[in-house]
Order: structure tokens, then C-alpha cells, then sequence
């Protein structure tokens, strides 16, 4: 105002330049003003009208700016000619045709898309600011990647051609399924006796189902530890105790903070409904990936100088995406650090029974469990560690539903308990665990053969790739091999490497997750997830990635 | 490894000397709710429940709302039709290969399709679901809470007819966030929600300055056991058209309600409307839990007639999922439309027949009940015994049924129901000859207070 104020005469020359043409206006703007300039009752008309000249420039900008955007976004989504084959189509963020793929420029860092336009016919009810998170994460790699597979899934002999999965950790091979056509009426026995499990049971498990969980938890850990069965919870999968333990652990707006690169679900898991932040600590190649503790004590300090508050610090164990093993120094440093700064510890060892490297002589490592290392400490310490564990990837039972949290925390066992309420394990899944896993014989050659298998074709794989001049870190657990693509891109930096999974996906016909999803600093890394395949499988892979390679050596 | 580091010693919380790490609000708050006497009332059952030959004595548990009557048909269907493969339905141990491909949160399309004809069943036809916009959550606790996470944010409000489930207290505030603010109906016209009191609510919920995102009811509703009259549902879309609000209905009860002409569900009334910004604001909550009596399966699902709906809940309900073998074992009995269509039809009978069964006992003994045409429960008014119509004189008499008794039946103050006096009594849960005792001794009961 006080600028209008002063500015008059100056603003009454400028207004009648900017009203250009029709004198008419020019003078319909200036007589006021210079009523104003003359004291005469202008004094409101003098400050209104530049004010409101102002304001109607910016609003005519910013619907110009937005009807671009708008343009620009309607693309994908709406262009879809199949979109009526496909029983999918409810969904306007899938695009039908890999045309629409390579349109796909967006950051996923950074993903600002919001992909369905609001309706604004006056009647569009609205949905939670909840909602606009998960348009905008449609657009990312990780989603993508898996709608293409579900319209062209790979199959050996009915689709050789089709796009294989390397995206999703599942082991799938089905381990238990071979126990299952063997043993039907054990099976049945326990789980089909509909008015044993039909009833409401508990829903952070049956203690009878415990005390085998914990069984085979102590089976992973080569028996070093011994579970309470009476610290478990049960939960419907991996996301529903992540995103538990946030619950109990932090409250809306305080951090986690997450060496990188991490699991991709994490953004999911722990952020979408807690409100719970998490806050990035880069690891470098140079250090192989593992943690730095001074880099870890600097992101706290960050944090708690803008006043973000760290309630606890996430490592999984073996790593995701690297599927490296933890020492056990690093465990105790971690811990020591949670100490110092009072924040707890969630240890995700959601593939702790998927070790498959341990018998590697040098850089092979033991899998030492969190549990192993306070199990000796005193009671505060072991308050501050939750482990999170996953039946269904150990078992190869994927859709099996059943997670569990260990926990030396009662007030979080307790509180874990009661929100299980809202992600059960349901009865049937229960009785069947519990027959397959109280069978000492079955647990542990399931575990050997699945440890097997996966170093197998763990190896094939890496050997496949070094031969295309490609390297991976060294992976000693879970379902992953992380590897370094830096070679291959056009260019180095995020858009680099969207390219490259792009050529993988549409080219290669292989679904990767690219580092970016798991928050690698450094782009050019992928994470490969060979749990999915067959032996003959690996060579198929890894003729497609030659493909892709010759294909970016003659384009770079 | 380990640096000693330089920079000072932060603590978290400078006033906790014991260094005890702290937990969230959400894990040490009651929200969750279950301190309540609804909650209070199954721990004695637990401590002490009856059995006819060891507990004859025990607290009969008329607090949970299960249903038992139609267990057998179940049975004998899975036994007969499917001696080996049940485990991974009709298919066998073949279709699980293909069970292992599918993305979690999507849900087997053969599991969802059994789903949508099983709901069309219950309605006898009169509305179409769509499988793909069936997402499926592990119960209808889980539905609940999900819509309610994509529906409203932190402080926002939903609009709840009382009474109501006392678990929605927990369901839908919890770790959401989101307020419950009642709308008040009382027996003078059943309890049937009224457009006064809808505006009414709404009136409360702005001066409060909190923002209503929706109306939830229960169709059949819980506790009262009766339908919600076509007008109305009417009603109620035309006032959350109006406010620009969402509609929530929770139809868990619909295959229980005794005549299928008195029930509508708002799906029905839906069905005939084009206008889109009209059914987007229509949300359906169902599970298996009680009509087909399989609580411990933990199946239920959201269906949605916004897309943007569908695809949050799908995504959401990564954390909340329905085993594949569950959803295999289900699906080819569901779809097996000659034997939902006996179910359901023998099912609504026995409830029929449990439901005049205890009103004529309890009418016997001087004890008046809503009238009721769905459900596993009635809603007995006990008003007449309270001295002072109040809260803690309702809850006096409750503690002395569940103790001398050895009855338990819900308060109708865990149900926020502002009239004092009446009790949820479920019914199904339990043999013919348990629901006798049980009237027996409330006979005796009221012999005995009638001789004062």
C-alpha cells in the first residue's frame, strides 16, 4: 500500500502504458487516480485499482502456467486406445502401450505429478490429502515395472518372450507347494477342520503358532539365540509390522533415519499413514554401501537442528537392496549410537533364513541377528531393539500373509498387539504354519535347500553379468544383487539412469528396480531380484541385458 | 567403527533421566479403546466361560456377535464337494502357481469375482458389483479403518448414527486421527436417524470447527439388529449430496437379515444413477465374518464407486492382506451360486427362528425388545429396572448381570447410546440349548426382583 502510495504519479504514467490501446480505458484508470493525486475521495481508488490490476495479472499467469501443466499431464493417462480390453482400465495411470513408457521423464526422486486432474463440477467430493500421495507414486519405476508384467508376464514355454520379473522379492519357487502335494492330508488335517479355525482367534497370532515362529527363528540365527514366543506378534506381512512399529516408535512428524540405498517399501511402510518422516543417510560405493557412522551422527545433528525429531534408525540385515551382511561391529556401533541419542533400533531381518553366501571363505560373513546382540545387554538397551520377520519370503510362500515383530519392549508388544486387530493373520494361513513349521525335519531342509538354490542361482547370475563387463556388490543374503550399471548410461545422473531402465524394460524386457527408488545417491545402480528364476532362466536374462548393452554401446 | 564423537552428547528428552526410550502417543493412548465394558465383559468371559458338561456355571458370553447357527452347512459343503484340494479350492495344488505370480494387494480375480456374485446373492439381484472395484482387507475392522484413512485426514470429522459398534471408537479414530461426532436417534421412532438430527450433527461438528468428510451407518444396523428403512438411505444421500460428503455403509449384516425384502442396501439404490460426482461419494464395507460365521478367516472388503477410492484402498491394503490360501479355499464356494443360495436362504431362517426365540423369553419375563429384522443380536430395553435413568446406573446393572447372572450382553453406553437402559444380546454364538439356560436365568432374575 505504502508503495502505491508513494508511487502514484509514477504508477498512473506506468497504468497507462500497460492499458495500451483503447483510451477509453486508459482514461477510465487514470481519472480516479488523479482523483486521488488531488486528494478528491480517491485516496481507496488510487490504492484498489493497482492492487487489483496486480492481482488480476497474477491469477491470468497462473491459469496460463496451469492449463500447460494440465495439458502436458493429460497425455498419458487419457490417450489410451485399449484402455477398455483391459479389466484394469479403472485405473487412468496405467498406460496400455509402451509408447507411453518412453514419455515417462519424470524424476521418480522427485515425483511432483499429480496425475488425476480434480474434478471441479462443483459436486466432486474430495478424498484425503492421503489420496494425492499415492497418485503421484504411480508414475514411479517400481509401480510401472509391475503393470507391465501383469499385461506380459514371462513364462518359459507359453510367453518366452514376455517381460520377467526382477522387481518384486519374491522367492516363489515354491518350496513349501512341493510339501504341500506331497503331504495333502497333513495339510488338511490341521488346516482344512473348518470349526477349529473358524472362530475369531487371536489376532497377533495363536501361542501355539509363536512358539513355532519362534522355533524357526532360532533356526535361522543357527540356534546362537533363543525367541520368546511371548515377545512375537503377528501381523499380515512385512508393510503391516513396518508400519506398526512406526506407529508405536514415533508420532506424526518425527524421523527415522535410513541408511541408503534402502528398501523401496520403506516410503510406504513406514511414511503414508504415520506421518512419520524419514530421513536419508547416504553410504557410498567407495565405502561398499556400509554405513558410516560419522555420516549417520552428521544427518541426526541436521535433523535435530531443524527440529526434526529422530525417534529411532532403520537397517535391514541382509541389506536391501545389497543383501550384505552387518557385522557384527557394525551392530554393536549401531546400537551404541541408538544408545547416545536414546532412539530405537528396527531391524529388518526379513531374509535372515534367505543367507546363502556364509560358507564364502573372505567377505562371506556370518548373519548375526540384533536379538544376538542385546541379548546379553541390559534392559534398556534391549527395550530400544524391534526386529521385523517375514514368513512368507523364507517359506517361498508369497500371499502367505504372516509377519512378526520380536520386541524386548512390552509396552510395545502390547501396543503392537492390539493394532493387529487391524492386519490379522487370519486362522487358516495360522494352522497351516503351524503344521508345516513345527516339522524340525521339514524347517530345516526347507532352509538348506532354499539357501541353496539361491546361492546357485545367485552365482549363475553374477557370473552371467561379469562377462558382459558388469559388476555386483558382494550379496550374502536375501533375493538381491546390486548392480553397478554406471557403465551403460548415457549420461551420469538421474535421467542417465531412468533411461537405462527404461531400454531394460522396454528393450531388455526385464523389470528391475532402479537405484532410485532405493534413494541411492549415486544413480546407475539396479536391483536385480533372482529368487524368481529358474535356472534356465538366467541365461535368457542375461542375453536380454546383452542386448541392452549393445544397444547403448552403439547409441552412446 | 564406533568414532568417539566429538559432538555433544544430545539427548532426546532432556527431562528423562532414566534414559528410557519413549514411545509414541498412538501406542500408549486409549483410543484403542478397549478398556471399555464392551471389552470388559469378554475378559470375564474369558477368566470364566461356560461349558455345559465342565462350566456349567460360567459366564455365557452374549457379548460377541458370532454366528454359530449355520456352521454345519458349511462343513458338510467343504467335506463333500472338495475332500483333497480344499486347501487351495477347486482348482487344486496346480492353481497355486498361479496364486504366486499375482501382486498381493490385487487379490485373486477368481476370489474377488466369488465375492461380487455372493453380494449380488444377498440382495437378491437387485444390484450389480463389479469384481474390480472389490478390494479385499483382512476383516471389516481393517475395511473401516482404511476408508477412513482415505476418506478424511487428522481432525477431520465422521458422522455416526448411535448407537453404534462400540469398535468403531477404535476402527476409526485411532491411529487415523479422524473424530467421531454421533447423530443422536432415540426410541421414539425406532431409532431410525432423522434429518434433524443429521443437521443437527453437522451443525455440532462446524461450530466445533472441525470438518465433516462423511456419514458412516451399519445396514443391518449393530447393535439395534434392524434395517435401515429405504427412505431413509434416501435421506441420507440426498443430505451428504448437499454437504458434498462421503457415504459410508457397513453392510456386514446383510446376509442376516431374516426377510430379504426388508433389506436395502444403498448399492440398490445407486444402481439406477448415472451421474458420476453423485456415486462417487458411495462406499460399501463387507466380510464373511458374520453372515457366513468364519470370523477367525478375517476376509473383508471395500467396494467403492470412485475409482481414486478403489485404487488408494487397493494399494493401501499392502497392509492389511487376505492370505491367498484363504482366498483360495473361499473362492470356489462362494461362487458356487447353488450353495450360497441354500446358505443364505436356511441361514436367514435359523436366525429368524433364534431371534423370536429369545424376544418370546425375554417378552415372558416381562422384557421388552426393539423390533428387530436382522442381525445376530437384539436390543433389549431394560430401562424400566434402573432407578436413575443415568449412565453409571446402567452400568450397575450391567455388572450385576455379568455377576450374578454370569450373563454377558453390552451396555448400551459402550454403544454412545444416549438413552440408558438398553443391552446388546447376541444370540448366534452359542447352541439352542445355551440360549434356554440363559433365558432361564434371566427368568429367574426377574422373579426374584418382581418378589421385592
Amino acid at each position: 500500500m505504502t508503495r502505491n502510495e508513494t508511487n502514484r504519479s509514477r504508477s498512473s504514467n506506468s497504468n497507462s502504458e500497460k492499458s495500451g490501446g483503447g483510451g477509453t480505458t486508459a482514461m477510465r484508470v487514470i481519472v480516479p487516480l488523479q482523483g486521488v493525486v488531488q486528494g478528491r475521495g480517491g485516496l481507496f481508488l488510487g490504492s484498489v485499482i493497482p492492487c487489483a490490476f496486480f492481482y488480476f495479472l497474477q491469477f491470468y499467469l497462473k491459469r496460463n502456467r496451469k492449463n500447460e501443466s494440465d495439458s502436458g499431464e493429460e497425455n498419458p493417462a487419457a490417450s489410451s486406445p485399449n484402455s477398455d480390453s483391459n479389466p484394469d482400465s479403472l485405473d487412468p495411470t496405467r498406460s496400455q502401450s509402451a509408447g507411453h513408457l518412453t514419455e515417462l521423464t519424470g524424476l521418480p526422486r522427485s515425483l511432483s505429478r499429480i496425475l488425476l486432474s480434480p474434478r471441479n463440477s462443483g459436486g466432486a467430493v474430495s478424498v484425503s490429502g492421503r489420496v494425492n500421495s499415492v497418485t503421484k507414486g504411480g508414475d514411479s519405476p517400481y509401480y510401472v515395472g509391475q503393470k507391465r508384467i501383469e499385461e506380459d508376464p514371462y513364462d518359459e514355454s507359453s510367453n518366452p518372450d514376455g517381460v520377467i520379473e526382477l522387481g518384486l522379492a519374491q522367492n516363489n519357487k515354491l518350496s513349501l507347494n512341493d510339501w504341500n502335494l506331497e503331504n495333502p492330508e497333513e495339510t488338511i488335517s490341521d488346516g482344512l477342520n473348518i470349526s477349529g479355525i473358524a472362530s475369531y482367534e487371536p489376532s497377533h497370532g495363536l501361542m501355539e503358532l509363536k512358539v513355532a515362529v519362534a522355533g524357526f527363528m532360532s533356526e535361522a540365527t543357527k540356534n546362537s539365540v533363543s525367541f520368546d514366543p511371548s515377545q512375537l506378534v503377528l501381523t499380515s506381512g512385512a508393510s503391516s509390522a513396518m508400519e506398526i512399529l512406526s506407529f508405536c516408535l514415533a508420532d506424526a512428524g518425527n524421523a527415522f533415519l535410513v541408511p541408503t540405498p534402502c528398501s523401496p517399501g520403506y516410503d510406504r511402510d513406514v511414511k503414508w499413514r504415520t506421518g512419520v518422516e524419514i530421513i536419508h543417510v547416504p553410504c557410498r560405493s567407495a565405502d561398499g554401501f556400509k554405513i558410516s557412522m560419522l555420516v549417520l551422527d552428521r544427518a541426526f545433528y541436521q535433523a535435530k537442528k531443524r527440529g526434526v525429531r529422530i525417534r529411532g534408525i532403520v537397517i535391514s540385515n541382509p541389506s536391501n537392496p545389497m543383501g550384505s551382511l552387518l557385522s557384527r561391529e557394525s551392530l554393536y556401533a549401531i546400537l551404541d549410537f541408538a544408545r547416545e541419542r536414546n532412539i530405537h533400533v528396527i531391524s529388518n531381518e526379513i531374509f535372515a533364513c534367505s543367507v546363502h553366501g556364509e560358507e564364502e571363505g573372505e567377505g562371506g560373513g556370518e548373519f548375526v541377528s540384533m536379538v544376538e546382540i542385546v541379548d546379553t545387554e541390559e534392559n534398556m538397551d534391549r527395550e530400544r531393539v524391534h526386529i521385523i520377520y517375514d514368513l512368507s519370503k523364507d517359506l517361498s510362500f508369497p500371499g502367505l500373509g504372516t509377519a512378526a515383530i520380536y520386541s524386548f519392549n512390552e509396552t510395545v508388544v502390547s501396543g503392537a498387539r492390539k493394532l493387529t486387530t487391524l492386519s490379522p493373520v487370519s486362522s487358516p494361513s495360522q494352522h497351516l504354519l503351524i503344521s508345516a513349521i513345527s516339522n524340525p525335519k521339514f524347517v530345516q531342509g526347507l532352509v538348506r535347500t532354499s539357501r541353496q538354490r539361491l546361492q546357485r542361482i545367485y552365482q549363475e547370475l553374477v557370473k552371467g553379468l561379469r562377462e558382459l563387463g558388469i559388476d555386483c556388490t558382494r550379496s550374502n543374503g536375501g533375493f538381491f544383487c546390486w548392480v553397478d550399471m554406471r557403465g551403460l548410461m548415457s549420461s551420469y545422473s538421474e535421467k542417465g539412469e531412468v533411461e537405462l531402465w527404461n531400454k531394460l524394460l522396454s528393450i531388455g524386457k526385464i523389470n528391475v528396480i532402479p537405484g532410485s527408488c532405493c534413494h541411492c545417491i549415486e544413480p546407475g545402480w539396479f536391483r536385480f531380484c533372482f529368487s524368481n528364476l529358474s535356472e534356465s532362466d538366467v541365461p535368457v536374462v542375461v542375453n536380454r541385458i546383452r542386448k541392452v548393452c549393445e544397444t547403448c554401446k552403439s547409441q552412446n | 567403527m564406533g568414532l568417539p564423537l566429538m559432538m555433544e552428547r544430545s539427548s532426546n528428552n532432556n527431562d528423562n533421566k532414566n534414559n528410557v526410550v519413549e514411545l509414541s502417543r498412538v501406542a500408549v493412548s486409549d483410543t484403542h479403546g478397549e478398556d471399555s465394558p464392551y471389552f470388559a465383559g469378554w475378559k470375564a468371559y474369558d477368566e470364566n466361560p461356560y461349558d455345559e458338561s465342565y462350566n456349567p456355571s460360567g459366564v455365557i458370553q452374549m457379548g460377541l456377535a458370532e454366528n454359530q447357527v449355520s456352521f454345519d452347512l458349511l462343513e458338510s459343503y467343504l467335506e463333500k464337494k472338495n475332500p483333497e484340494g480344499s486347501m487351495w479350492g477347486s482348482k487344486g495344488a496346480p492353481g497355486f502357481r498361479e496364486n504366486a505370480l499375482f501382486q498381493d494387494y490385487h487379490g485373486l480375480k477368481s476370489f474377488r469375482q466369488a465375492m461380487a456374485s455372493f453380494m449380488e446373492q444377498i440382495r437378491g439381484g437387485k444390484a450389480r458389483f463389479d469384481p474390480d472395484r472389490i478390494v479385499l482387507t483382512a476383516g471389516a475392522t481393517a475395511a473401516n479403518e482404511l476408508l477412513t484413512f482415505i476418506l478424511a485426514d487428522p481432525n477431520d470429522a465422521l458422522l455416526v448414527p448411535t448407537p453404534y459398534y462400540p469398535g468403531f471408537d477404535r476402527d476409526l479414530r485411532w491411529r487415523t486421527g479422524v473424530k467421531i461426532v454421533p447423530i443422536h436417534c432415540d426410541s421414539s421412532n425406532n431409532f431410525q436417524i432423522t434429518p434433524e438430527a443429521l443437521e443437527s450433527a453437522y451443525q455440532t461438528a462446524r461450530e466445533a470447527n472441525i470438518r465433516v468428510r462423511g456419514v458412516l451407518i451399519t445396514n443391518p444396523s449393530n447393535p439395534l439388529g434392524a434395517t435401515v428403512q429405504k427412505k431413509v438411505l434416501e435421506d441420507l444421500l440426498d443430505f451428504c449430496v448437499r454437504k458434498n460428503i462421503h457415504l459410508v455403509s457397513d453392510e456386514i449384516y446383510s446376509g442376516s437379515v431374516f426377510h430379504a425384502s426388508e433389506f436395502t442396501s444403498v448399492a440398490e439404490i445407486v444402481e439406477n444413477i448415472d451421474d458420476v460426482s453423485f456415486k462417487e461419494r458411495v462406499h460399501i464395507v463387507y466380510s464373511l465374518s458374520k453372515d457366513l460365521g468364519l470370523p477367525g478367516f478375517r476376509v473383508g472388503t471395500i467396494y467403492s464407486y470412485n475409482d481414486n477410492v478403489v485404487r488408494t484402498a487397493r494399494r493401501m491394503s499392502s497392509f492389511t492382506l487376505v492370505s491367498s490360501q484363504t482366498q483360495h479355499m473361499l473362492a470356489s464356494m462362494l461362487s458356487d451360486e447353488a450353495f450360497t443360495e441354500k446358505y443364505i436362504r436356511i441361514n436367514r431362517e435359523r436366525l429368524r427362528r433364534r431371534y423370536e426365540t429369545i424376544v418370546d423369553g425375554l417378552k415372558k419375563a416381562g422384557i421388552e425388545c426393539l423390533k428387530g429384522n436382522a442381525g445376530l443380536f437384539c436390543w433389549m430395553n431394560l430401562g424400566f429396572l434402573l432407578e436413575k435413568k443415568t449412565k453409571e446406573g446402567e452400568l450397575e446393572l450391567w455388572d450385576v448381570i455379568l455377576k450374578e447372572l454370569k450373563l454377558n450382553i453390552s451396555p448400551g453406553s459402550s454403544c454412545h447410546c444416549t438413552e440408558f437402559g438398553w443391552f446388546r444380546v447376541c444370540f448366534a454364538n452359542m447352541s439352542e440349548k445355551t440360549l434356554e439356560l440363559a433365558l432361564k436365568r434371566i427368568h429367574e432374575f426377574m422373579d426374584k426382583r418382581r418378589s421385592f
